[in-house]
This record gives C-alpha cells, structure tokens and sequence, in this order.
C-alpha cells in the first residue's frame, strides 16, 4: 500500500483530517467499483465532453444546499433555476449543448431558426416547429410563446424574475400584464404578433443586438395559459420538455420524471438520457459535499464549488482530484471605487489603492488560484465579446499579484495624501470569502498609510444599502467588496449595469461608483443598436478600458468554483453560458438498467 | 467609633493559628487570614499564577509580540497553500517563527493574534464585571437596607433582567449601535458596548448576594449603635455595611469574570463581538468552524486559550472564596 504511505505523511497534521481523508478514500473507491465508471482527469468536462454516450435510464441525483428561487419560467433568477428550466421549459432558441464557450452559441430550439431580422433590426420573426407538444399532449402554440413572455409584465404577481423583454418590448405601451388584460384571449401586447398558431413577430421600439439573448433565458419560455396558476406557477410547471414534475416541495423534495408527451424529432437540443432526477435537499453544505464524494448523489444543483473541508480533501488526493472541474464561473470578484466619498474622488488616490493592493492575497481569500479563480486584471471576462484579459493596465498579475507600494506612495503624493488616508470598506456579512477579502485588503492598504475600517453589513439587506447610493454617501463607504455575473454574455449584460450611468438607481443600484461619463453612455447606445457582434465587441473593449483608465474598479479575481463531477455521470461538460456549471440537460448517468 | 471590619464569628479559628510558629502570636486581621489559607491551597495559587500571568501577557502584549512572534495583521501568504488555503507546515503551522501556528487563508500569525485576544477578553470581562459589581452593590446595598417598596422595586427590576434573554439583545444592539459612539470607534464601539452590555445583564447577580448579606447585617448590633448614636444613612450604608461585604463581592467578581470572559466569547462567535481585524479569541473560533477538519489547529488554539484562563479565573476564584468563608461548603 504505497499510496497509502504518501497520504499518511501528507495528513500527518492532523488526526483527524486524516481519519476523514481515509474514510472518505474507502467509500469513492466502492463507489467507483459499482458504479463502473473511471475518473476522467481534473478539469477534463470544461474543454471536453467526459464519457460521451446515448445510454438511456436511471437517475440523475442533484444535491442542494439551496432551493430554487422559483421555479416559474419567468421568475427564476438564479443561475443553476436556468440551467435546470431545460428540463420543463422549451424556448424559441436557446445556447447549444457544447463544452466551454462553444455553448454561447445561439441554436433554434422551438424555433425553426434563429430569427429572421427585418427593419433594420426591430423585428424579429420566428416559425416554430411541428411536434412539440406540451404534457397534455396539446401542441405548443405562438399564442402560448406569447403568453408565456406576457406573463412577466404582471410584476405584482410575476416577481422576481429578469425584466429584460420587459423593457425592450413594452413600446410605451404600459401593457398591465395578462391577468390585468382586457382582451379576451390575453394577449394585449401589442409588440408581438402571431399572424398563425406557429408564427411569432417581435417587434422592438429601438434596435437591440441582444435581443436574442434575453429571448434564450427562461423568461422567453411559453406558458400554455389554461395551466397558468399565477403566483403558484412555480410549485408546478406544465412542461413542454421532456421531464415532468412528480413532486415537488420546497427545500424537501423534488422528482422529475419522463414527460411521455415529449416528441424527440422536435427537439433537437434535450437527450434526455435519465429516466428520473432527483434532488436531495440539506442545510448542511459540508454534508452534502459527503455525499457527492461517497457515491450517494452526483452533482450539487447550485454548483456553488465543494467547501473548504471537501476542498482540501479532493486536492490532497489525486484520485479524488480527477472526479472535479475547475470551470470560470463568468463571475467576477471586485472592489468598487467609490468617488463620491473623499478622498476616492481623486483618481490618484484611486490608483493608489489599486497599486498598494495584494492581489495574491486577495486572491488567496477568494479560495487560491483553483477555488477562487485567476487574479483579474480588468473588468471583462473571457468569453464576453470585446474582453483581453491580457489588458492589465495596472500590472495587477505581475511580480505574481505583489503590490507595487513605490507607485502606491507616489500617487498618493499626486493626490496630496502623502501619509495615506482613511477610508471604510463595505463588505456583505454572508458571504466569508468577501469578508477575507475585505481583511487582505485592509492589510495590505495599511502598508502605504491608508487605514480602513472594515464595515460588516446584513448581506440580505445589500440593495438597501450598497444598492442606496445615498447610504454609501452617509456611511463613507470608498471601498465596496463585491460581485458580479452577467444574465447573459455580452457587454450589455455584463458592463453596462455597473458603469452605466443611465443605470444609477436611487435603491437596488449595481453602479456602485456611480459612473456618468456621457462618452461611455454614448458607446452603450452604439453597441447595443449594432447587429454586428464584433463591432459591439469592439465599442464594449473601449467602454472597458475607459472604466479602468479612470480606475473605478479593483478587479480581484475571474471567479472559478472547483466542482464534484460523479464517475457515473455521462455527457458530461461545463458550459460558459450557464455560468460555468455542467449543462444539466445533457447529462446522463452510467450504469442505468 | 468604628465596628468591627468583619463578623465577629469570623475571628481565626485555633486550627489555622495551631499549624502556624509558635512565635507569630499576635492577633490577625481577617484579611491575613484568609491570605494564609489561601497561601496553603496549592490548587488556587496555580490558578492565580497563571491569571497573574495572563494579565502581564495583556498588558505587555506589543512588547512580547514585538519579540516573539509579528504584527497581528501582518499577512504571512507564503506560508498558506494557495489552493487549499491551509499551512504549507504541519499542525497548523507552528514554527520557531510562528510559535502558535498561522491562520488559514491570509496566514496571520496565530500567536500575536492570541496575545492580542487576550487583551480584549480579559479587558471586557474585568470592566464588564466591575461595571455589574458597582451597579449590585448600590442597588442591592439599597434594596436590603431600606426595605418597602424600594426593596420591592429593586428585586422586581433584578428578576426582570435575570429573565432577558441577553444574548438576542445584545446581538440585536450590536447590529444597531453605530460606527463612533461615546468617543470611541470601530472596534472601540463594539467594546464600550460589550462591557456595558455584559456589565448591566451580571448586577442582578451581585444584587441579590449583596441584598441578602445587607438584610443579615442590618439588624446587628454594631449597626444598631451607630443607628442610636444618630450616624446618617449613608454613614451606615457606606462606612458600617460595606465593608463587612467586602468578602462575599470579592468572591462573586472573580467567578464573575470567567462568565464575562465566555459571554464575550460567545458573542463574538456568533459576530457580536470586537470587530475585525482587532483579534479575539471567540472570532478565531467562529473563523476555525469551516476549517477545522483541514486545519484542526487553528480551532484548538484559540479553544485552549479560552480554556485555560476560564479554568484558571475559576480555580482561583473557589481558592478565594474557601479562603474569605471556611464556613462555605465545598
């Protein structure tokens, strides 16, 4: 026994870590057995698809620390909620089912193809294909698609969810939503059409290169209006995809089975390899981390990465090490600079804080370079049209992400703090790898005189403070710790609602330094009037190096999450456009009889 | 005129003078007495020594950390595996140059921070205490000498606030209280808070010994004489009672301060408590749950520290209460 030799001197720290680590060895090695399958290698399902196959039967089994926000197609918001909605929910295109950034392609789904656009670029026709069906049998109509899209006009009902065709396709019109609608069929909307039952026509006030985009998140998806049970929509969906729901209770249970209905030649998209799929629900993340490495579940639902302990257990064992991915989860880590409160309204002292920041240990609060991600070194991440993560105008990576402290000291000179200064950092309470982070930074400004208070606030109250620009104002916020994932992959989801200034909103504000600047509000209207996705790229690469230019941002790091991926799942990949998680609906599992 | 310092009952009893050289037979204060039994309670002066020495450790901690370990808030990244986010080195780190290990993730040396600890532990249970020691005393001195309705009012106050759940306050007040306050800010808040907080929740405690003894010792002769000799209230309460409740007060705030030093503890487990990056041994604590099965050390070290010196106040506190009552049972 060798291997066990190495791992016995490499856990000799500590008892029992190393009972554990035994333990859990013992377990995925039975596991692994029965379940016939061979770890593919680290990070193997994010270039690649692992143990591809057609192999129908079994269950899939979700673990989940966290529930759906809401399982209504129009008002799920959560990240893994649109990934797990293939299972139900059928759009008119969605992102194609290929590893890595190949999946931010834009595929037909219920659409025949993608749109046709006509007038230049304010309409958008679609036909939609012969055969798909709902649960009941019923075919899937235009009318349903535009009810379905209807539906998130009803914002006292309908909460909760993305607005994004809300805003695009009202037309002034202040349609109040299909429950509020005088029409007898419900569909008062005047900006879509459906001249037949498998016609759509959107037609958009202003032009908007990402239209398609938003019709790819759930919210586009087709409600069939005789099944729509309003608020309670979510606790029971009527699938037109091939699962159906079998129960579901929140936080307790939830199946999905076999929808018989579903007609395969319709769908070009869905496998469908499980017979049922299952999630386990826990408050304990640490339990439920267990029982993905015991052989008990295959993947987490919320795909959030393994927690410190099940870290440290997987990286210390290669064997264990080969059943996870490290995919970039779109998000990016940063600290807003915050110009309003003094003296952060002098770029020089901006830039000094940027210069006399640690990034490594920023970076090593965030998790290290697999949990945490790579350093940032600007706003926009890889995959986001426009975006050069070799564009590090501050030299945030070089000297491997030390702080340059003689440049630190030398605009602190040009901003007319030469001993430093004093500022508060705002972080979320909830969340400990923002308040590591917060402390890093803390330490490392102290090193050039600027001192800092570090201000813990209610995590669930974030758009009522950090999101209040008055609050920030008050409170002397100059450094705000935070995140941010885009709805969708462009410069439009990702940049615009940060720096923006159109986008400054007097509570539940993401532009939290406040950015006004006429030249990058101009580039957003060009960009997003623009069909031609490069020409876009190009103007959001431009609003990007605005932004760092004038030194709003401290990016930390492009946020990656190190997550279990079972020996038995087949089909396996992760995919850029569903934030890095495994596209669920492709999976399969191994070993189904 | 002045009465006795103590009970007259509490005079030596032969056993102690027997034991002693024949030729210290001159009469002994109370206070010698009980320092001479305590001196033979070998089990109190262990815990009293390392109190001593936790108070030199608070007091001097710049010096011993400027000489034996770094600057509290120094990140040390090169000794942390940047994935893992625990210590390149075994148990935690623990190091000739890190003599208590590092913390995981930013890798702060674990020895300062404990040193540190100690300051804000010890500081908040001893002012919190004489805080709930001064407030006892005059309410509870109060209550037993007048009786009535002051009496009532009093007793009425103290079993309301032995039934507040002071914990939910003291979290819900924390949350609410602001940055700069009194002077003091940051974390310096966070403390005035504590100590006020811990201090006014622990006199209801004192209050009620201190009533109790007062009710006993009113009706005394010594207090009657110079009741009739026309000596004013607060003659009685300050000159002729206190100090004959010097001894059960001693006793209550020494086991009062290892309570104080758990309730910060837990307060700042549960992030109530002294706000980061100042060092406190129930923040290290709270820190230590995520990690404790990578990095059992980092848990084990703060426990202990909390361990050691609750267990040393405790000891020390019993030694002094045998010592100041020899009727007390054991």
């Amino acid at each position: 026994m060798p291997q066990r030799s190495t791992r016995f001197t490499l856990a000799a720290g500590s008892a029992v870590a190393l009972a554990a680590l035994l333990g859990t060895a013992a377990c995925s090695g039975a596991s692994g057995g029965s379940g016939g399958g061979t770890a593919a290698g680290f990070n193997a399902a994010a270039a690649s698809v692992v143990h591809p196959s057609t192999a129908k039967g079994g269950t899939l089994r979700f673990t989940a620390a966290q529930d759906f926000d809401s399982l209504d197609p129009q008002r799920g918001y959560y990240g893994f909620m649109w990934d797990f909605a293939r299972y139900y929910t059928r759009q008119l295109i969605t992102y194609d089912t290929k590893p890595g950034n190949a999946s931010l392609k834009l595929v037909p789904d219920l659409a025949t193809s993608l749109a046709q656009v006509t007038d230049g670029g304010r309409t958008y026709t679609y036909h939609l294909r012969s055969g798909a069906t709902w649960e009941d049998g019923s075919p899937v109509t235009a009318q349903d698609v535009k009810y379905g899209i209807e539906r998130t006009w009803a914002q006292d009902v309908i909460t909760g969810g993305p607005i994004w065709l809300m805003q695009n396709l009202d037309n002034s019109q202040k349609y109040p939503g299909p429950y509020k609608d005088p029409a007898p069929d419900k569909l008062g909307l005047k900006s879509i059409d459906t001249p037949d039952d498998h016609t759509v026509v959107f037609h958009l006030a202003k032009p908007n290169g990402d239209f398609e985009q938003m019709l790819a998140l759930p919210e586009g998806s087709p409600v069939k209006r005789s099944k729509d049970t309003g608020a309670k929509y979510g606790l029971r969906p009527f699938s037109d995809g091939p699962y159906k729901f079998l129960a579901y209770q929140p936080n307790k249970t939830l199946v999905l089975v076999r929808n018989d209905k579903w007609n395969k030649a319709s769908d070009p998209i869905r496998p469908a390899l499980p017979d049922r799929i299952e999630v386990v629900y826990g408050s304990n993340a640490d339990d439920l981390d267990s029982k993905l490495l015991n052989g008990e579940a295959d993947l987490d639902l919320n795909q959030t990465g393994l927690q410190q302990a099940a870290r440290v257990k997987v990286l210390r064992d290669p064997r264990l090490k080969a059943s996870t991915d490290d995919p970039t989860t779109g998000y990016i880590r940063y600290v807003s600079l915050v110009p309003a409160v003094k003296p952060l309204d002098n770029i020089h002292c901006r830039k000094a804080v940027i210069y006399a920041t640690d990034h490594k240990a920023l970076q090593t609060a965030r998790g290290g370079p697999i949990a945490g991600g790579d350093i940032g070194t600007n706003m926009l991440p890889d995959g986001v049209k426009g975006a050069d993560t070799k564009y590090d105008p501050y030299g945030l990576t070089s000297n491997g992400g030390a702080p340059d402290i003689a440049r630190a000291k030398s605009e602190l000179q040009q901003c007319g703090k030469p001993g430093g200064f004093s500022t508060t950092i705002a972080v979320r309470n909830n969340k400990s790898a923002e308040v590591a982070s917060a402390v890093a930074l803390q330490a490392s400004l102290k090193a050039v005189g600027i001192t800092t208070q570090i201000d813990q606030y209610d995590g669930a109250q974030t758009p009522n403070i950090i999101g209040v620009p008055n609050v920030v104002h008050k409170k002397g916020y100059g450094l705000i710790v935070m995140g941010w994932g885009p709805d969708f992959y462009t410069g439009q989801g990702f940049l615009q609602p940060l720096v923006d200034g159109r986008f400054i909103l007097p509570n539940g504000n993401n532009n939290y330094s406040e950015i006004n600047d006429p030249a990058i509000n101009g580039e957003f209207d060009q960009a997003i009037a623009t069909t031609d996705a490069d020409k876009a790229g190009q103007l959001y690469s431009d609003i990007n190096h605005r932004v760092m230019q004038d030194a709003y941002y401290l990016p930390i790091v492009y946020d990656k999450a190190l997550v279990w991926r079972s020996d038995r799942l087949t089909n396996a990949y992760t995919a850029t456009s569903y934030s890095g998680k495994y596209d669920f609906v492709s999976l399969g599992v191994e070993g189904a009889k | 005129m002045s009465a006795p310092p103590h009970e007259p009952g509490a005079t030596a009893p032969a056993d102690i003078t027997a034991d002693l050289p024949a030729k210290a037979i001159e009469g002994r204060s109370p206070g010698r007495i009980a320092w001479l039994r305590l001196r033979r309670d070998k089990v109190a002066l262990a815990g009293g020594a390392v109190v001593v020495l936790l108070i030199l450790v608070a007091v001097f901690a710049p010096l011993i950390v400027s000489l034996l370990g770094h600057p509290p808030d120094q990140l040390h990244e090169d000794q942390i595996d940047p994935n893992l986010g625990t210590p390149i080195h075994p148990f935690g780190g623990i190091s000739r140059r890190f003599l208590f290990g590092v913390e995981p993730v930013n890798g702060r040396d674990l020895f300062s921070r404990v040193v540190y600890g100690a300051r804000v532990s010890l500081l908040v249970a001893f002012l919190a205490a004489v805080v709930a020691v001064l407030l006892g005393t005059l309410f509870g001195i109060v209550a037993g000498y007048f009786g009535g309705w002051v009496d009532a009012l009093v007793s009425r106050v103290m079993d309301l606030l032995l039934a507040f759940p002071q914990l939910l306050f003291i979290i819900a007040l924390v949350s609410v209280v602001p940055n700069s306050l009194w002077g003091f800010s940051g974390s310096g808040v966070r403390m005035a808070v504590l100590i006020v907080v811990i201090g006014f929740f622990g006199w209801p405690y004192v209050g009620r010994i201190v009533r109790g003894q007062t009710l006993a010792l009113r009706e005394r002769e010594y207090v009657e004489a110079a009741r009739s000799l026309g000596a004013g209230r607060g003659y009685i309460l300050f000159r002729e009672l206190l100090p004959n409740l010097i001894a059960p007060i001693t006793v209550y705030t020494t086991l009062m301060i290892p309570t104080n030093i758990l309730t910060e503890a837990a307060l700042s487990f549960l992030g109530a408590g002294v706000k980061p990056p100042t060092p406190s041994w129930g923040q290290m604590l709270s820190a230590a749950v995520t990690v404790f099965q990578a990095d059992p050390m980092f848990m084990i070290i703060p426990g202990l520290a909390i361990f050691v010196t609750v267990l040393a106040f405790n000891l020390f506190g019993d030694g002094v209460r045998d010592a100041l009552d020899p009727k007390g049972t054991r």
